[in-house]
């Protein structure tokens, strides 16, 4: 049987005593890198290419995949125990996971995260190995009105979700669109909104924005407010879930997986989209939506599964296609090319020591995880004990290094510290910041398929409603709208009904 | 708190993105706009401009009828010292080396705090800066000088 081959083979890859060494550095120096607030996945790999240069290709990639591993789930940690999200994926896990760390449930929280994780881990490489050829094969089916329309749901979806105030989370989509766009053209070649700054003709890297407004903006806004600011002293008790967390989180995981999976095989929608996803499906199926926000362990559970799910299966159109379906996976396809290897559907036939062997790692990535993080899990909680006026001069260096290493440039920093001021605005003004985050990522794609649909229409926009994936796509997108925003008319209303007799 | 004109955040959102989009579209109006068929470089930027603009007359037709105020207070201080150790850390890691960098931008940065304790601190900076420059620099390989001029 082809699947059992294939995986047998990956395997005898990956457990080379070698690989598994580059494997175990990759997730132990991942985590590391990725448990400090404010570096995310893409600031950790970005920091840690270069040491996978001198190593071979399989071995590289390998590696660079246990590192990504390790920065998620250092992210979600560092998301959970101190509200600071280091890429967008993480800004749910904050919601619920920062309210259970305040509640003194770090811990719990901290191993749902990571036993979501390897469930996820385990499904997916399983997906991969089964279904990666043939579900490849569907996303190719998809054309710029699909991909187009696809992004917009996500967006709405992402905006719908970012708060109470869907007009503001809306405005901010917009404006991270609008961000996205700065630098050069990709088809014209013309510089944007670059105002003769030749910095600004590569566009602003994500780093700079997230870590300007995520954490700089967040730190001045904490030392503004130190009443409202994290509180890191509550007593952590129980580090294992109960048997109840277990059972509550089990389906949570188990969707949030499937959700991750379908979402990650489609190429331009980030982790941020299926955890957003999956954090709003378990609140509508919750019993009682109102605990979300409130430290409900399924808020942690089903996102963190998802993003997982969805970070591994990207790797299926990155792989196959050769597109990179995420930021992160743009950085694998460059290491990929420093290797020597042109990425496409080659690899798969080509190299397939390569495929199969990166396809059993993931397995052996996301095994070695758990058994790194849960014993580690005290480890991470003592982050919790150092006072806020230490913590933050030591997440300002750590993101400085980040920053700079990206370009070895200052600009980048001059950028940072705008943003951290524009950041702090919008924290004053309510414009909640993550929807502008996957606006700006997802800017120039979108910008790209709406062209390309408008093309392949010739300049007719009912494109994307008279194919049927497309019309799907849209007829959700305004499902969410309308869902989402009935029951905020009915609070409202009835707050006006209520106060009007008085 | 009371609500007024200037502390109302709905009206400063809604003249933010106003302003953001009006911009968006002056400065795109030198992109050609192109057509429905082959869109030009200007044709998403005008239209994200036109966007931001709806979207902040909406929320500035809602802060003029029941606005809401804003919450807490700017730290100015922590608001002009942190953007000012990020600049200083860009510039002297250009000029000065890793390790100037560092030094000035833990402690510099720590100051933004109304808690700052001088000693704890400087203590902090130094620690902090030879762990990073252990795991950063001779670990990582990370290619900066520790200080310019002396290796």
């Amino acid at each position: 049987m082809d699947l059992f081959n294939n995986l047998i083979f990956g395997f005898s890859v990956a457990l080379s005593l070698q690989n598994l060494l580059y494997c175990l550095i990759g997730v132990t120096v991942g985590t590391l890198i990725g448990v400090l607030p404010g570096i995310g996945p893409l600031g950790t790999i970005a920091i840690l290419m270069p040491i996978t240069y001198g190593v071979p290709p399989v071995g590289a990639l390998i590696m660079l995949a246990g590192i990504y591993y390790g920065a998620m789930y250092g992210g979600s940690t560092t998301s959970i125990l101190v509200n600071l999200p280091g890429e967008t994926a993480s800004v749910v896990t904050c919601i619920d996971g920062y309210q259970m760390a305040r509640q003194g449930r770090a811990g719990p929280a901290l191993a749902i995260a990571a036993l979501g994780s390897f469930f996820a881990g385990t499904v997916c490489t399983l997906i991969i190995a089964l279904f990666g050829p043939p579900l490849a094969e569907v996303a190719l089916k998809f054309g710029a009105p699909e991909y187009f329309s696809l992004m917009l749901m996500g967006l709405v979806a992402a905006a719908v979700l970012a708060g109470d105030n869907i007009t503001k989370a809306l405005a901010m989509v917009v404006m991270g669109l609008l961000l996205g766009i700065i630098g050069t053209d990709v088809n014209s070649g013309m510089a944007r909104y670059s105002f003769g700054i030749p910095e600004l003709t590569d566009g602003i890297g994500f780093i700079v924005i997230a870590v300007g407004v995520f954490a700089i903006g967040e730190i001045v806004l904490n030392l503004g407010d130190p009443e409202e600011r994290a509180v890191f002293t509550n007593k952590v008790t129980g580090l294992m879930p109960t048997k109840k967390d277990l059972k509550d989180s089990f389906w949570p995981i188990v969707r949030g997986t499937g959700i991750g999976a379908f979402l990650g095989v489609l190429p331009g929608t980030g982790p941020a989209i299926a955890s957003f996803s999956s954090y709003m499906v378990e609140k509508k199926l919750a019993k009682d939506p109102s605990r979300f926000g409130k430290g409900a362990i399924e808020g942690v559970a089903g996102p963190e599964s998802a993003n997982n799910a969805d970070a591994q299966c990207k790797f299926i159109p990155t792989l196959t296609l050769g597109i990179p379906a995420s930021a992160v996976m743009a950085l694998m396809l460059g290491a990929l090319t420093i290797q020597g290897i042109a990425p496409g559907p080659q690899v798969m036939t080509q190299k397939p020591d390569l495929f199969w062997g990166l396809v059993a790692s993931m397995w052996i990535g996301n095994a070695m995880l758990v058994i790194l993080n849960l014993p580690l899990i005290g480890l991470w909680v003592m982050l919790l004990k150092v006072p806020y006026r230490l913590l933050f001069p030591a997440i300002m260096a750590f993101s400085c290094i980040g920053i700079y290493s990206v370009n070895n440039s200052p600009f980048e920093l001059y950028l940072t510290a705008l943003f951290g001021i524009i950041g702090l605005a919008w924290a004053k003004l309510d414009m909640p910041p993550a929807p502008m985050l996957l606006g700006f990522v997802l800017g120039p794609l979108m910008e790209e398929n709406l062209r390309r649909a408008l093309l392949i229409s010739r300049g007719d926009p009912t494109v994307f409603f008279t194919r049927p994936i497309s019309l799907g796509f849209m007829i959700a997108t305004v499902l969410i709208l309308v869902i989402m925003v009935l029951p905020a008319v009915k609070a409202r209303r009835a707050e006006i009904t209520d106060a009007a007799p008085t | 708190m009371k609500l007024t004109l200037s502390n109302n955040k709905d009206i400063w959102s809604g003249l933010m993105l106003i302003v953001i989009g009006a911009a968006a579209i002056l400065v795109a109006r030198n992109y050609p706009f192109g057509t429905a068929l082959r869109m030009g470089p200007g044709f998403f930027p005008v239209v994200l401009g036109g966007l931001l603009i709806v979207f902040g007359l909406t929320i500035l037709a809602i802060g003029l009828r029941q606005g809401e105020s804003m919450a807490g207070s700017w730290s100015l201080r922590a608001l002009i010292i942190l953007p000012l150790s990020l600049v200083l850390f860009g510039l002297l890691m250009e000029y000065a080396g890793f390790v100037p960098a560092m030094l000035v931008l833990i402690f510099g940065s720590a100051t933004a705090s109304t808690e700052f304790r001088f000693v704890e601190v400087l203590l902090f900076s130094i620690g902090l800066t030879a762990l990073s420059v252990a795991v950063f620099v001779w670990a990582l390989g990370l290619p900066y000088p520790l200080i310019v001029g002396l290796d």
